[in-house]
C-alpha cells in the first residue's frame, strides 16, 4: 500500500517544491485561527484582568453599563438555538438528499437541488427579514410576544439547511455505484438499501455537513437579531425571547466603550469555546468512523 | 419502518422545505417586482437609496467576492489536497490544521468582521476597501470550501493513486492530471456553498468594505456590498422597504445565474472527462 | 465542448498564475491612487444616510473631495476619532461628560416617541402609565383603558442613546425595565410593533412619524398631551429629543471645517428634513 508519509518517495523535484508550497498554504490557513483568537484575546484583556472570567457566571445580570456582566443565560440561549434547529435541520438535510438521490424524478431532483443551492445563498438579512415581518407576527398571534426561541429556531433551520442537504447529496453520489448494484441484486428494498448500504458508507460526509451546519447556526448573527427577541433571560418555553451571544454582540458593540466593549469580545471567546467543545466531540466521532471499511 | 411509511416520510420531508422557500421567494417578489427596471440595475442609488438604483453596489459586490474567490481557491485547494494527500488520519498537524479550520467556520460574522477591520483595516493599512473585504470573507468561505473539497478528494478511489505510482507519474502530476479533475463536482459544491455564504455576509462587510456607495475605481476603494444595501434599507432608512425588496430580488436573480452555470459547466466537464465504462 | 476545448490551455498551472500577477499588478497600481481632499466619517448608523447624502452634495460643490461615511455605531465613532482613523465621527446623542475634551458640533436634532400598533384604542397614557409599563406593574391594556390583553413590552438594548434618554426622562433603572423584546434599530422596533397588536415601544419620532404615514400600521403617542411630530421638536414644545453631534479631537479646521459648517447650513435642511430629522433653528 502506498504510504502517504510526509517525505514523498519519488526524487522528482517538482514534487518537493509542490510539496513544500503545499505545507505553505496549508500552515496559511491554520494559523487563520490563532490570528482571530489573539485578536479576541488583545481586545478582551481590559475585562479579563479587571472584571475577571468568574464574574461573567456570577454576577446578578447583564447590565454592562451598571458594571454587572453575567453571561450565562446568553450562553444557554446560544446553545439552545443551536441545538434546536440542528436537531430539526440534520432529519430534514439528509432526507432531501436521499430524496435527491433515491426518491425524486429525474427532473424534480435536479431542480430541488437547484432550490437548495438557491437557498444557500440567500443572505442571513433576508431571513431575519422575512421572519420579522411574516414569521414573527404569526408566532405572535398564536402566544404572544411573537420574537422568541421558536423563531430563531425555525429560521436557523431554514439557513442551516442548504449547507447539510448539499453536503449530504454530494458524499451520497460518491458512493461506489457497484454497492447500489450489489445491494439491489441481492434483493434489497429502496429504504434498507438506503439505511444499511448508502447511509454508513457516507457516514463521514454527513457527518461533515451537519458539522458545518451546526457552526453556521453557532455563528449567525443578524437573524437571530431580528427574530429571537433579545431579552436576556433563561427560556421557560420556547415561545420565550431569548438573546444568544452572537446577537448579544452585534447589538451592543457599535455603542459600547471600555469595559463593555472587552466584555462583548469575552462573550466572543465564550462562543469560541463553545465552538471548540463542539468540534471535539466531532473529532471523537469522526475519529473512530474514518477507520471503517469503505 | 416499512418501505411505504419511509416514502412518505421522505416526499413530506421534501416539500416541507419547499413550502417556506416558495413564501419567501413569493414574498420578496411580490413586494419587489415592480421596482426592479434596468435602470434600477444601472443607476446610482439616491436619496439613501430609497430611489435611484443599485448600479455601484452590484460592481462592487461582483469586485468584493471576486477577491474572495481569487484569494480562497488557492488556498482552499492548496490546503485540501495537503490534508488529503500528504497526511494520515491521525497525523498531528493534519488534525490541529482540520480542527482549526472546523473551529474557524464556527465563528460569528461579525467578530471576522472586527477581525478583518483590525488586521487588514489597520494593521495591513489597507483601510476600509473591497479589498479588505474580500480577503476578510475569504478567511469566512476557507473552512468551508477546505473541507468540502477535502472530502471529495477522500472519496476518489484508490486504486486511481495505486495505478498511477505503478505507472511511475509522479505525485504532482497524478494530482493534477487524475485527482484533480475527479474532484471538480466536489469543489464545485464547496465553491457554491462558500460563493453563497460570501454573498450572503453582512456583518462581516460593514467593518471592511464599507458602507460608501459610490462607484468603486480601484480595490482600495471603500464599496457596499448588497447584502449592506439590503441591511440598510430593511432596517435602517425609513421608506427603504420597497428597494429592500428588489435589490434582495437581484441578489436571488443573480444567485440563480451563478448557480445554474456552475451545474452546466460541472456537467460539461465530467461529461467530458469521464471515459466510457 | 469548444469553448472548453478553448479554455484548456488557460486552465493550466502556468496560465494560473499568470493571471494572478496580473491581478497583483492591478492591486499595486490602484495603490498608487492617491486621493486628495478626503474626509472619512464614522458612526452612528442612524446619522449614516443622512451624512451619506450631505456628502453626496458637499463633493458636488467641490469637485475634488471625497467624503467617504462609514457604519458602525456611535461609539465606534468616537473612538475612531480619538484614535485618528477617522476625521468626523457620528454621535447619535451629546457627548459625555467623559468625552468633554472632544469638540461636538450638532447638526440636527432627533425627537423619541412611543409608539403603539394602528388598531390599540388607546390615544394617550400619562408618564406614571408608561413607566408602570415598563416596570411591569401594568401587565394588560384594560387597566390603562383599553382592551383586554397582554402589554408587549418592545425596549431598546443597552448603551443606545435613545435608551438612556428614555431612562432618564421617565426617572426609571434599567433594572427596573421588564421587556418582552429587545431590539437595535429603529425600524426593529417599528416593524415588531407593526407586527403585533398589543405592542408598545419607543422609536425615533421622524421614522415613526414616516411609516405611519406610508400605510405602516403603527401610530405615535402624544407625551404630556404633546403631539409627536417633527413640527413640534422643531418648536422645542415636545419634551424628548437627542441632538446628532459630529464629533472632532479638537476644533474643525480646513477640510473638515468646510464641511461641518456646510452640514450646520441652510443648503442641507431640505436633506435632514428628507430623512425625517428635525433642522436646527437658525
Amino acid at each position: 500500500m502506498i504510504s502517504f508519509s510526509n517525505n514523498t518517495l519519488s526524487h522528482s523535484n517538482s514534487d518537493i517544491v509542490f510539496l513544500w508550497s503545499l505545507r505553505g498554504l496549508a500552515l496559511l490557513a491554520g494559523s487563520l485561527l490563532a490570528l482571530v483568537f489573539a485578536f479576541l484575546i488583545r481586545e478582551s484583556w481590559p475585562a479579563l484582568e479587571q472584571i475577571g472570567l468568574l464574574r461573567m457566571f456570577t454576577d446578578p445580570g447583564w447590565f454592562p453599563t451598571e458594571d454587572s456582566y453575567r453571561l450565562t443565560p446568553i450562553i444557554f440561549g446560544t446553545i439552545w438555538a443551536t441545538c434546536g434547529s440542528v436537531l430539526l435541520a440534520a432529519p430534514l438535510g439528509i432526507l432531501s438528499a436521499l430524496f435527491c438521490h433515491f426518491y425524486a424524478p429525474p427532473f424534480l431532483s435536479r431542480w430541488y437541488r437547484r432550490m437548495i443551492e438557491l437557498l444557500a445563498g440567500i443572505p442571513s438579512v433576508v431571513f431575519g427579514f422575512w421572519g420579522l415581518v411574516v414569521l414573527v407576527p404569526i408566532i405572535g398571534a398564536w402566544q404572544p410576544p411573537g420574537p422568541s426561541l421558536l423563531a430563531g429556531i425555525l429560521i436557523l433551520t431554514l439557513m442551516i439547511l442548504p449547507t447539510i442537504m448539499l453536503i449530504a447529496h454530494s458524499s451520497i453520489s460518491q458512493v461506489p455505484v457497484t454497492y447500489i448494484h450489489s445491494a439491489t441484486a441481492l434483493g434489497l428494498s429502496r429504504w434498507s438499501l438506503i439505511w444499511h448500504v448508502v447511509l454508513p458508507t457516507s457516514r463521514t460526509g454527513l457527518y461533515t455537513g451537519i458539522f458545518l451546519g451546526l457552526a453556521r447556526a453557532l455563528g449567525e448573527t443578524m437573524a437571530v437579531l431580528m427574530v429571537c427577541g433579545n431579552v436576556v433571560q433563561h427560556p421557560s418555553h420556547i415561545f420565550d425571547p431569548i438573546r444568544t451571544l452572537t446577537a448579544n454582540i452585534a447589538l451592543e458593540m457599535g455603542f459600547a466603550l471600555g469595559h463593555h466593549r472587552s466584555a462583548l469580545f469575552i462573550s466572543g471567546l465564550l462562543l469560541l469555546g463553545l465552538v471548540i467543545c463542539f468540534v471535539s466531540m466531532a473529532e471523537v466521532l469522526r475519529h473512530r468512523s474514518k477507520y471503517a471499511v469503505t | 419502518m416499512s418501505e411505504t411509511s419511509m416514502t412518505v416520510v421522505v416526499w413530506t420531508a421534501a416539500t416541507l422545505i419547499t413550502f417556506p422557500f416558495l413564501w419567501l421567494v413569493g414574498d420578496l417578489l411580490w413586494h419587489g417586482w415592480h421596482q426592479l427596471s434596468l435602470s434600477f440595475l444601472l443607476f446610482a442609488p439616491q436619496d439613501a437609496g430609497r430611489e435611484g438604483g443599485i448600479g455601484p453596489i452590484l460592481l462592487s459586490t461582483a469586485l468584493i467576492v471576486g477577491v474572495c474567490m481569487t484569494a480562497v481557491m488557492p488556498i482552499g485547494i492548496g490546503t485540501a489536497l495537503f490534508l488529503s494527500e500528504y497526511t494520515r488520519n491521525d497525523h498531528l498537524l493534519g488534525r490541529l490544521i482540520r480542527g482549526s479550520l472546523d473551529v474557524l467556520a464556527g465563528v460569528p460574522s461579525i467578530v471576522f468582521g472586527l477581525f478583518g477591520n483590525a488586521l487588514f483595516c489597520q494593521a495591513l493599512g489597507l483601510g476600509f476597501s473591497i479589498l479588505s473585504g474580500g480577503l476578510t470573507l475569504a478567511c469566512m468561505v476557507l473552512p468551508i470550501l477546505i473541507r468540502t473539497v477535502e472530502e471529495s478528494f477522500r472519496a476518489i478511489a484508490h486504486e486511481q493513486r495505486v495505478s498511477a505510482a505503478a505507472l511511475g507519474i509522479s505525485k504532482r502530476a497524478t494530482i493534477q492530471y487524475i485527482l484533480l479533475p475527479a474532484a471538480i463536482p466536489g469543489l464545485l459544491v464547496g465553491s457554491i456553498l462558500g460563493l453563497g455564504r460570501a454573498m450572503a455576509e453582512t456583518a462581516a462587510l460593514i467593518f471592511t468594505s464599507g458602507y460608501v456607495d459610490r462607484m468603486p475605481t480601484s480595490l482600495m476603494d471603500s464599496g457596499r456590498a448588497l447584502s449592506i444595501h439590503i441591511y440598510d434599507l430593511a432596517m435602517n432608512v425609513a421608506g427603504g422597504n420597497p428597494n429592500a425588496y428588489a435589490t434582495a430580488l437581484v441578489l436571488v436573480g443573480l444567485l440563480i445565474i451563478i448557480n445554474l452555470s456552475a451545474s452546466w459547466i460541472a456537467e460539461k466537464w465530467t461529461s467530458f472527462n469521464q471515459l466510457p465504462t | 465542448m469548444a469553448i472548453l476545448n478553448l479554455l484548456r490551455p488557460f486552465l493550466s498551472p502556468s496560465s494560473r498564475i499568470g493571471f494572478m500577477c496580473i491581478v497583483g499588478l492591478l492591486v499595486v497600481t490602484s495603490l498608487a491612487q492617491a486621493q486628495e481632499g478626503k474626509l472619512v466619517i464614522t458612526g452612528s448608523s442612524t446619522m449614516a444616510p443622512l451624512l451619506l447624502e450631505i456628502g453626496k452634495r458637499f463633493e458636488a460643490i467641490y469637485p475634488h473631495t471625497r467624503i467617504d461615511v462609514q457604519t458602525g455605531g456611535s461609539s465606534r465613532g468616537i473612538v475612531d476619532t480619538i484614535n485618528g482613523l477617522a476625521d468626523i465621527g457620528m454621535a447619535s446623542r451629546a457627548l459625555k461628560p467623559q468625552e468633554e475634551h472632544l469638540h461636538g458640533s450638532v447638526v440636527a436634532r432627533d425627537g423619541i416617541g412611543i409608539i403603539l400598533h394602528q388598531s390599540n384604542p388607546i390615544q394617550e397614557l400619562t408618564n406614571s402609565q408608561i413607566q408602570g409599563i415598563y416596570t411591569g406593574k401594568l401587565t394588560n391594556w384594560k387597566q390603562v383603558g383599553g382592551r383586554d390583553a397582554p402589554i408587549t413590552v418592545v425596549h431598546k438594548a443597552q448603551g443606545r442613546s435613545t435608551l438612556e434618554l428614555f431612562l432618564q426622562y421617565f426617572k426609571l433603572s434599567i433594572r427596573d425595565i421588564h421587556a418582552h423584546v429587545v431590539i437595535g434599530d429603529n425600524e426593529h422596533g417599528i416593524k415588531t410593533v407593526a407586527g403585533n397588536a398589543n405592542a408598545i415601544g419607543y422609536v425615533s419620532i421622524g421614522t415613526a412619524q414616516y411609516d405611519a404615514t406610508h400605510g405602516v400600521s403603527i401610530r405615535l403617542l402624544p407625551l404630556l398631551q404633546i403631539p409627536a411630530s417633527i413640527d413640534t421638536v422643531r418648536a422645542g414644545t415636545f419634551p424628548l429629543s437627542r441632538p446628532l453631534t459630529l464629533v472632532t479631537k479638537s476644533r474643525p479646521t480646513g477640510l473638515t471645517k468646510t464641511f461641518i459648517e456646510f452640514a450646520q447650513s441652510a443648503q442641507v435642511h431640505d436633506l435632514i428634513l428628507k430623512q425625517y430629522f428635525v433642522p436646527l433653528q437658525q
